[in-house]
């Protein structure tokens, strides 16, 4: 299934990302040429090779659980545009 | 219930699967040190990690891991050796990284199963094809800041296993049992505090209907959020007579997520955008795969408690006690073990060991609203009472006073139930000589009585029985009592 225009719109309004109609032909082109690649990849037999999920063949190292933080919000909240009783205000939003 | 009729209902199969979201009960957050106590001030518990401050790096709390597998093995699943940790991308205000760190294709559980008392199939075999781990994302709240909505991301972070059934549940009552059952198993085995005011146990219903035979599956809709058993069941009920109607008035089910509304008995569709379903999942490069040793997994295999079904079996089997009852007692640990601690303590007097817990003892709880652990009556000290009522020294009508003394703290230790009765002098009379004087009054005192019961009038003798044991105040011997009776009534 051949990536189209309209998929580049779909994908930049998923990510939030404003895109015009240049812009989108330009960034069709190049996925374009990176599905081929990818396409390229795919000839090669994967059968019975785990797959990959991390780039460096590393474990996840753990914690223990134990609360090592204290309450730092007001620093935090010092460069937040709008604050009020330990809340961040946010554009209203309604689902 | 405006259109149940049953000869509609019975042409229709309902089918529904269970997501529960089960809060896991580590002091930490699953990705950072800040913790996870409830009720604390807006964002006081908010991190660096937990509010995606730039160049933050999550570490993953050995904490979580473990209650995961102690999940997995309870159920009798397969702990995956090597999980991935992906981000589900979405955008919303209390989601401030953009994405929420979950599992998608190699979850730390697949499989397993759990058993329900079905209240029409009998005993079901509920299946898991998984259960991941993921973090809570923030709270938002809607009340008017000035047009503006607050965020509070106390709880973003707080670890999470969202446990997956297949679509094996046939009805809200059968989706209830199975959300009971699981919300005592995660409390049993100490994973999650069960506390759903607080939201650490939720669940969201996928529900669809089909023609009662076929075996294709209708068009679901998923019902969100659902933090109580009677919400679950009448969201459940109204959104299966919604599709039925739906369907036999010609119409289609919409695949769509919807919301219960408990004030006004409905489920109604959130209105949701239709790209909102597309996470773009992947591999988070934070996180690299998630390793689990076998040593790590056979030591908790080690600490896992006799588990809930187990138990059940063994006391139906060892105890003779009836289902029901088995099923009742194993509804917390701590209820288990009052009751076996109680038994044992009583020299094996199971049956009216579970009777006293489940009947008195509970009742009383329920009354003053505590808690089994703080019952101010022990399992000694009920087993204390137990023994007396056993060998005969009071009666189970005596038994009860003995027992609400005991609760009001007339006494201390494990033989208050002893002190209580020789304080009190409610030791029963079993003095063959001492009934018969007692017996031989009343028949004295009650000419007019006597004279019915010769005259054939049965009540007659159970009004006597009651002037004899009046008499003794409850003290005499009951059985000694109606035998002597009817001997000296000849």
């Amino acid at each position: 299934m051949a990536l189209t225009v309209a998929d580049v719109h779909r994908i930049a309004q998923l990510a939030r990302i404003e895109i015009d109609a240049a812009a989108a032909a330009q960034v069709h082109g190049k996925l374009l040429a990176i599905f081929a690649m990818i396409n390229e990849l795919q000839a090669v037999d994967t059968r019975g090779i785990v797959p990959m999920a991390h780039a460096q063949d590393v474990m996840l190292p753990l914690r223990d659980d134990a609360v090592t933080e204290i309450d730092q919000h007001a620093l935090y909240q010092s460069v937040a545009p709008a604050v009020e009783d330990g809340l961040y205000l946010v554009p209203r939003v309604v689902e | 219930m405006s259109t149940s009729n049953p000869a509609t209902v019975n042409r229709w199969e309902t089918v529904i699967g269970l997501e529960t979201h089960v809060q896991l009960s580590t002091a930490a957050k699953i990705f950072s040190g800040a913790s996870t106590a409830f009720g604390a001030a807006p964002n006081t518990q908010a991190s660096a990690v937990d509010i995606a401050l730039p160049g933050v790096l999550p570490v993953l709390n050995r904490g979580a891991v473990e209650r995961a597998i102690r999940f997995g093995l309870a159920v009798g699943g397969n702990i995956n050796r090597r999980s991935v940790f992906a981000r589900k991308n979405y955008f919303y205000p209390d989601l401030p990284k953009g994405y929420q760190i979950s599992q998608y294709e190699f979850p730390v559980v697949t499989g397993g199963e759990v058993g329900v008392a079905s209240p029409t199939r009998g005993d079901l075999r509920v299946h898991l094809p998984r259960a991941h781990l993921e973090e809570v994302a923030g709270m938002s709240l809607h009340e008017d800041f000035h047009g503006m909505t607050g965020i509070d991301l106390n709880r973003a972070g707080t670890p999470l296993l969202e446990i997956v059934t297949e679509p094996d549940l046939r009805s809200s009552d059968e989706a209830v049992a199975y959300a009971r059952t699981l919300h005592g198993l995660v409390r049993w085995i100490g994973i999650c505090d069960g506390n759903m005011q607080e939201g650490s146990f939720r669940c969201d219903a996928n529900v669809s209907v089909r023609r009662t035979g076929s075996d294709v599956l209708g068009t679901r809709c998923e019902i969100k959020n659902l933090n109580s058993f009677r919400f679950m069941q009448e969201a459940i009920d109204f959104e299966v007579r919604r599709q039925i109607e739906l369907i036999e008035d010609g119409g289609t089910v919409v695949q769509e997520t919807r919301l219960y509304d408990p004030d006004r008995h409905e489920t109604r569709s959130m209105r949701s955008k239709e790209d909102a379903q597309d996470y773009r999942y992947f591999p988070d490069p934070d996180l690299p795969p998630l390793v689990i040793g076998e040593d790590w997994i056979e030591r908790v295999r080690s600490e896992l408690p006799e588990l809930p079904e187990a138990m059940r079996a063994r006391f139906v089997r060892d105890h003779a006690l009836p289902a029901a009852d088995a099923a009742t007692l194993t509804a917390s640990r701590e209820l288990a073990a009052y009751f076996e601690s109680a038994a044992s303590a009583a020299g094996g007097e199971a049956k009216i060991a579970a009777n006293w817990t489940l009947g008195e003892v509970s009742a009383a709880l329920n009354r003053n609203d505590i808690d089994i652990a703080r019952s101010p009556v022990s399992a000694p000290q009920l087993a204390g009472l137990l023994k007396r009522i056993a060998d005969g020294t009071i009666s189970g009508k005596i038994a009860k006073e003995v027992f609400d003394a005991m609760w009001a703290g007339e006494a201390d230790g494990d033989a208050a139930a002893d002190t209580i009765i020789d304080r009190r002098g409610l030791r029963q009379i079993s003095d063959q000589g001492a009934i018969e004087r007692i017996v031989a009054d009343a028949i004295a005192a009650n000419p007019a009585i006597v004279a019915e019961y010769k005259a054939g009038k049965e009540k007659a003798f159970n009004s006597l029985i009651g002037r004899v044991m009046a008499a003794s105040k409850g003290r005499a011997n009951p059985a000694q009592v109606n035998a002597i009776l009817k001997q000296l009534l000849g």
